[in-house]
């Protein structure tokens, strides 16, 4: 009787990549509904077109490098990097933005560098730093909750601001950001920012509609949507759990810290949490398999470092968010990182070669 | 150089022994010089282009390309500095010592960058002032110190000449070629301020390709730069990797037929 011999590993991952793909697009899709309540059509809307642009620009890259086309193309990877580009555009943004970002981030970042599996950096956030340095204007469009606006922003006012810039009846996106005594509305963060650097306590300014009830008018409710994803992901052991909570852990304590040295200028910890991008950032960008750290020692500095990396640009540095900068950061120190934290190999030393 | 000159000696020294032997010996002797000047080109636009293969003076190359008239005028003054700079190390290339050679052309190359630059403050002072510190920059670029190492100082005036004239104009072709992409990216224009480079007339240059509503500040930006290089240098070895696929298909043929012969 003859053994089958095989060397390890015996415990075989049988996902692939497009179910993984799958798995990481359904947990986005909570965060993705709050924002659609919250925030109305326009990132559904801006979804769709980087997913069309994504699937146009990935055909023609693979087609030109002679890849295998429907093994590739349907792989899920254009999709998710469209949806989290979508996601993070302003909703009033134009039609141009979406299409331009995604081009860059498939075509430059992902298929010129091998596509993918060989991209050290995040299409996605690639793109967007891409589009916020090229566009600063545009991309600085962002749109307040639809309750504080006060024009009707339905689907089809929503299409035409976005592909031309006026709703149907003729407002303007700045209009639209307008509110009703007259003062450009943001997101809570840059308000905060702006407020903070003229002399305002955290108290006064977090006295505006923007802020709501509680932390962040709207946006607390889509970072609460992207942590349960995120949750469910874990669950799922479609992500390493110690990326996200060891960047969320890092926010958490330098907030902390800058809040407990001056509560006046710094925004709380939990603000930190529920605003801007940080459950997205924590969730389903920095924990890419693909342009992350691989060894658990690794996961931890890269999460600790981003999140000190988010709170610095959101205090001290020139843009109101900084996930996207920070994550671009800590995708370059990535392969650093894995050189130096490489997991004792079974049946060596410790420090054996 | 000496080995070329020593036959051409000897021909004039014999007293008509063979006149058709004399024309065939200057016939050949002109068809070698025409073959160096047309190998000359070929390196200096294509095969071994600054810019593209070399990937020298890339400090310039990518930071005042950002449109079409300043690019124009970097290209048009490194090229002017490359030819006078080859023909004067060409031209001393017998009395300079080897161990200093080097501080020597930097020295030569300096006086013409000096020059240049006194030149453009008084003529073009816009482009002067847009071009700022990579006008005098151009010393340290490397494109033209290695013509002088590798070319000029081993041949005669003429084709050291002919080699500063292909070399800097296939830096300047590819600096235009630059600033067309990110002018046109960025700014959607074309020729913006060539006025500043030729007189008041030029100003009729400027051709508005497409109306932007704001800027495309990554194609302005130096990062814009790299990445419009590196698909300009992606180009080129695909338009190279197509011509050798060519070839290798031609002497494939060749060889099959002579199989052929040989068998039968």
């Amino acid at each position: 009787m003859a053994f089958w011999i095989a060397s390890s590993p015996h415990n075989h991952n049988h996902t692939k990549t497009p179910n993984l793909m799958r798995l990481v697009i359904y947990a986005a899709l909570p965060g993705v509904l709050a924002q659609w309540y919250f925030f109305g059509w326009g990132n559904l809307i801006h979804i769709g077109l980087a997913m069309t642009t994504a699937i146009i620009c990935e055909f023609t890259v693979l087609s030109l490098r002679k890849k295998n086309i429907s093994h590739e193309l349907f792989d899920g990877s254009a999709f998710l990097t469209a949806l989290l580009l979508g996601i993070c555009l302003p909703a009033l943004a134009p039609w141009w933005i979406s299409v331009i970002g995604t081009m860059f981030a498939i075509v430059i970042v992902k298929q010129l560098y091998g596509g993918l599996g060989h991209n050290p950096f995040n299409p996605a956030m690639a793109g967007y730093v891409m589009l916020l340095v090229s566009f600063p204007l545009q991309m600085t469009l962002w749109q307040p909750p639809l309750t504080l606006v006060a024009v009707d922003l339905n689907f089809s006012n929503t299409l035409t601001t976005i592909l031309t810039g006026f709703t149907v009846e003729g407002y303007s996106v700045e209009q639209i950001r307008t509110s009703i005594d007259g003062i450009t509305m943001a997101t809570p963060l840059d308000t905060l920012k702006t407020n903070t650097g003229l002399g305002l306590t955290v108290l006064e300014s977090i006295k505006s509609p923007i802020f709501g009830e509680y932390l962040a008018f709207g946006w607390e409710w889509v970072n609460a949507g992207f942590l349960l994803g995120g949750l469910f992901l874990i669950a799922r052991k479609a992500i390493a759990w110690q990326t996200p909570i060891s960047f969320l852990l890092s926010l958490f304590i330098c907030s902390f810290i800058g809040y407990s040295i001056s509560p006046d200028s710094s925004a709380s910890t939990m603000f930190h949490w529920f605003s801007g991008a940080t459950m997205l950032g924590a969730f389903f960008i920095l924990t890419d398999p693909v342009t992350g750290a691989t060894s658990n020692k690794g996961r931890i500095i890269v999460g600790l470092l981003a999140g000190l990396l988010v709170y610095l640009i959101r205090t001290v540095g020139g843009y109101p968010d900084g996930v996207a900068f920070a994550i671009l950061l800590c995708n370059m120190s990535a392969p650093l990182i894995d050189q130096y934290t490489r997991p004792r190999t079974y049946g060596h030393l410790k420090g054996d070669k | 150089m000496n080995n070329e000159i020593a036959p051409q000696n000897s021909n004039e020294a014999g007293i008509t022994d063979n006149i058709d032997d004399q024309d065939n010996a200057a016939a050949a002797l002109k068809a070698e010089l025409k073959a160096e000047y047309k190998e000359l080109a070929i390196q200096g636009l294509w095969k071994n282009n600054p810019g593209l293969v070399q990937l020298l003076g890339l400090c310039p190359l990518l930071a005042v390309t950002s449109t079409v008239t300043n690019a124009l005028g970097l290209g048009l003054a490194t090229m002017l500095v490359l030819i006078c700079s080859n023909v004067t190390v060409s031209a001393i290339r017998h009395w300079v010592p080897k161990e200093i050679r080097i501080p020597i052309f930097v020295l030569i190359i300096a006086a013409f960058v000096t020059c240049v630059q006194l030149l453009m403050n008084a003529y073009t002072y816009g482009i002067y002032q847009s071009l700022g510190i990579f006008l005098p920059l151009i010393v340290t670029n490397c494109a033209i110190i290695g013509r002088a190492e590798a070319y000029a100082s081993k041949n005669p005036i003429k084709q050291s000449a002919f080699d500063g004239l292909m070399m800097g104009l296939g830096f300047a072709i590819i600096l235009i070629l630059l600033g067309v992409i990110r002018e046109i990216l960025g700014q959607g224009t074309l020729f913006d301020g060539a006025n500043l480079l030729f007189g008041d007339w030029a100003s009729v240059l400027r051709v508005e390709v497409m109306q932007l509503d704001s800027q495309f500040l990554l194609a302005i930006l130096p990062p814009g730069a790299f990445i419009a290089m590196g698909l300009l240098i992606a180009l080129k070895n695909a338009i190279d990797s197509h011509i050798k696929s060519k070839k290798v298909v031609d002497t494939e043929q060749v060889i099959e037929r002579v199989r052929v012969n040989f068998d039968s």
